[in-house]
């Protein structure tokens, strides 16, 4: 008796199909094995919200009732293989309820692997990846995320890297065999079972050790009984009116400190503090009140709270003011005002070098030229050619 | 209608002569309530009326808000209690079915809004007369509710009902029902209570930190999943729990202020020594009572008792009334239909009630008075006759009686 569990984690809306492709590409491609198995989707609210993050599962058994082990639970306990299919999620997810930040490997079994869809190198991603204590591999397929802001790279052969990827990973579920056979069934697209054999192929895997990984420790808490929680679904919130994070000058607005967004996020604000005029738009049209007025009448954006939606850049009136950035390059959620003050010189020049480097990157909030989407089903291509060194 | 303001009125009130709707607006008057919605529909309009024209005479300063269908005038006085204003609220029939969906996450979100349900059939076929079912959808929901039979019952219901409600302990809203058009269009003698002594039974609705309030930012109904939802259900039913001595203590205030004698949950009449007892909810009290005393009259021993309360259900209450009785005969003026024994909400509660109570007391279900239909002295009778039957033989009867329905002329 061997069960497989599989879970994709990914960007709810943007990339649900994709997920969904892949579990039923794993299910279907098992049962050319003569195995059994479900696909299902879960912490996904239906509709789902833009780029919440939210999970997919597939679960492969022997035979029927040794599936219906796993049918009798909500979720599988641990998986063979975590799927990230958007590489900012390493950060850890909060799912749409109230929970707590998990680790992207929270799921994964001792032994078990983490396939993550990025450009980055694993070095990199391990500053992300929180440190599970136990080993396990890790393993690259090339590319960014397969959407963009609204748009969905439906075309970029994602699903079918990654199923590819998962051959090489974890040999025992399904064989490559099998993938491609369900692949031509399904697509009838030479092309798409080329891209996954290239990427099983190319696929190297990397042990990740016991004490790797980012070191800090997830945001949690304890879940209260009936009786300690507050009655009448209300969660207290941090009140508005106190100065800059409770101090003299500036102010504080009203948020909850419960619900944080920045798994949300795919992309963050960084502001100049500089060239800020203080109009006070991105203050006012933040849809989650994330910017603390510092005593100098400056707008810091709380990081915490901050869902990356790109309102405050796009009203700012100031040019390059308020930049959306890749939110892969960075490690924390600590204040960039913070920063300004301690070393303006220093600021300012990342922020000069991060906002040039933007401009030529493929991560952004929909498509800005006639062309783009094509240009960057090419740069996909081309990047899953040539492969990652990990 | 006179019109007078409270420092003319004399401590002991005034009596008026007006309707089951006129009261109800009356005690909206009295507990100055400030936001009420209104969307029409029979009976239940006839309540907008009355206050309307209270607003009008200076004698009620609310909001008076007249919505553009059911769901949204739910959803307004769902948001005013938020943020801490009394609120009063009501439909009938389809009407409070079209407000479903605000009309649950009420009882959820535990604000205490007070609405009135003019009892009225659903349609169609288009039906002005009375059914309990529109009330009864909401059985499940976490809505205190009760039925009244009398105007008299009706005013000092409401007082109670803003009381309950709101008191901390509870935070649920209450549905009062009154049966469309026996009560809500018929006009009695009411004693109208003096405004100050209303003001000693009814302190200020306060919300105290669950408030919605700029200076106090909470996150109301979040979005949970199930590792929350379980344990917000448990709240409300454990509101759901204290509200019965929070009832209790509400009657006795009730009492001693306005110097009344009345009973929290239920109307005994006659049961003391009855072999056999109808049981019902609602203006069906007035004919039963009747029969009641006619037969009483031929020495027969028999009683009703009437439900006041339906959610919290009183069940010590009625069991103490019903374990001495030889059989029960319980008349709904409902249906649930594909139930066990076909038979009728009420019904299933009270045998549900008595399922513990040795020796078991056989219990009968009459379906009766649907769509309004008059239940008359010989319908009455006949379910009395029925009841001692069960009461002879020992044995529940379980086909349920449908009483009154017309069947073909030979
Ligand atoms: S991207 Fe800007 S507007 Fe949007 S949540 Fe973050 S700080 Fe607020
Ligand atoms: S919108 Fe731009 S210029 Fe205006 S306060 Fe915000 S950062 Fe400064």
């Amino acid at each position: 008796m061997t069960t497989y569990a599989v879970e994709v984690v990914y960007r709810g809306i943007f990339q649900r199909t994709l997920s969904r492709n892949i579990c039923r590409g794993i299910v279907l491609a098992a049962h050319k094995g003569g195995k059994i198995g479900t696909a299902f989707g879960r912490y996904g609210d239906s509709p789902e919200r833009n780029g919440i993050p939210a999970k997919y599962f597939a679960v492969v058994a022997d035979d029927q009732l040794e599936l219906e082990e796993s049918l009798a639970k909500y979720e599988p306990k641990e998986v063979d293989v975590t799927i990230c299919v958007d590489d900012t999620l390493c950060k850890g997810v909060e799912s749409w309820a109230w929970y707590g930040l998990q680790p992207i490997n929270a799921l994964t079994k001792e032994g078990g692997a983490l396939l993550v869809t990025s450009k980055q190198a694993a070095d990199a991603l391990l500053e992300d990846i929180h440190r599970k204590g136990m080993p396990y591999r890790l393993a690259i397929v090339s590319g960014p995320a397969s959407f963009s802001g609204l748009w969905v790279y439906k075309d970029d052969h994602t699903d079918v890297r990654i199923l590819g990827a998962l051959a090489r990973v974890c040999p025992g579920l399904v064989s490559m065999e099998a993938y491609e056979q369900v692949i031509q069934e399904i697509w009838s697209n030479e092309a798409k079972v080329r891209s996954a054999r290239r990427s099983y192929d190319q696929t190297r895997v990397r042990p990740v050790e016991p004490a790797e990984g980012n070191t800090s420790v997830p945001f949690s808490f304890t879940k209260p009984g009936w009786t300690q929680m507050r009655e009448a679904l209300t969660i207290v919130g941090v009140p508005q009116g106190a100065g800059f994070r409770g101090g003299q000058g500036g102010f504080q607005p009203a948020r909850s400190e419960v619900f944080k967004k920045f798994s949300t996020r795919t992309m963050r604000p960084i502001v100049n503090f500089q060239t800020c005029t203080k109009c006070t738009l991105c203050w006012l049209q933040c849809p989650d009140s994330c910017f603390d007025v510092t005593p100098d009448g400056r707008y810091d954006a709380n990081l915490e709270a901050c869902c990356g939606c790109g309102v405050c850049a796009d009203v700012c009136p100031v040019a390059d003011c308020v930049t959306m950035v890749n939110e892969a390059h960075f490690n924390d959620n600590s204040s960039q005002y913070d920063w300004f003050q301690r070393d303006k010189d220093g600021y300012l020049r990342w922020l000069t070098e991060t906002v040039a480097q933007q401009k030529g990157e493929q991560r952004s909030h929909g498509f800005h030229h006639w062309g783009q989407y094509k240009e960057e089903i090419a740069a996909a291509a081309a990047a899953s050619e040539a492969g990652h060194d990990n | 209608m006179t019109t007078r303001t409270a420092e003319e009125a004399p401590v002991a009130g005034r009596e008026e002569l007006i309707s089951g709707s006129e009261a109800i607006a009356q005690a909206c008057a009295l507990a100055d309530i400030d936001v009420v919605t209104a969307y029409p529909i029979r009976p239940y309009d006839t309540v907008m009326q009355f206050l309307s024209r209270l607003i009008a005479d200076g004698a009620l300063k609310c909001e008076f808000i007249v919505a553009e269908s059911e769901h949204s005038q739910f959803e307004i006085v769902k948001h005013a209690s938020a943020v801490g204003a009394r609120t009063f609220v009501g439909s009938s029939g389809v009407g409070w079915f079209y407000a479903l969906e605000a009309i649950a996450v009420t009882a959820g979100l535990r604000l205490p809004v007070v609405a009135l349900v003019g009892n009225r059939a659903l349609d169609d076929p288009g039906a002005f007369g009375c059914e309990h079912n529109d009330a009864l959808a909401v059985r499940d929901l976490g809505w205190l509710m009760n039925w009244v039979s009398t105007g008299q019952e009706a005013l000092d219901t409401a007082l109670i009902a803003w009381r309950v409600a709101e008191d901390p302990r509870v935070f649920l809203p209450c549905a009062i029902s009154a049966d469309g058009a026996f009560l809500t269009h018929s006009q009695q003698i009411v004693r109208v209570p003096d405004k100050r002594l209303v003001d000693r039974f009814l302190p200020p609705y306060n919300r105290g930190d669950l408030q919605l309030h700029p200076d106090n930012p909470i996150t109301i109904a979040p979005q949970v999943n199930e590792d929350w939802l379980m344990e917000m259900r448990k709240q409300t039913d454990a509101a759901m729990r204290r509200s019965r001595d929070v009832i209790i203590e509400a009657y006795l205030d009730f009492n001693r202020i306005f110097h009344r004698d009345l009973t929290p949950f239920t109307e005994e009449y006659m049961t003391e020594d009855a072999e056999v007892i109808l049981v019902g909810v609602g203006t069906l009290a007035l004919p039963i009572k009747v029969a009641v005393r006619r037969l009483r009259e031929q020495g027969q021993k028999v009683g009703f008792l009437r439900l006041k309360w339906f959610r919290p259900f009183p069940m010590p209450e009625v069991q103490k009334a019903l374990s001495k009785a030889k059989a029960v005969g319980v008349i709904d003026r409902d249906y649930s239909f594909g139930s066990p024994m076909h038979g009728g909400v009420l019904a299933h509660e009270v045998r549900s009630a008595l399922y513990d109570v040795e020796p078991r007391v056989p219990v009968v279900n009459f379906v009766a008075g649907l769509g309004g239909r008059e239940i008359t002295q010989p319908f009455a009778r006949e379910m009395f006759a029925i009841t001692q039957q069960a009461a002879q033989s020992g044995a529940s009867d379980t086909q349920t009686h449908w009483i009154g329905v017309r069947e073909n002329q030979e």
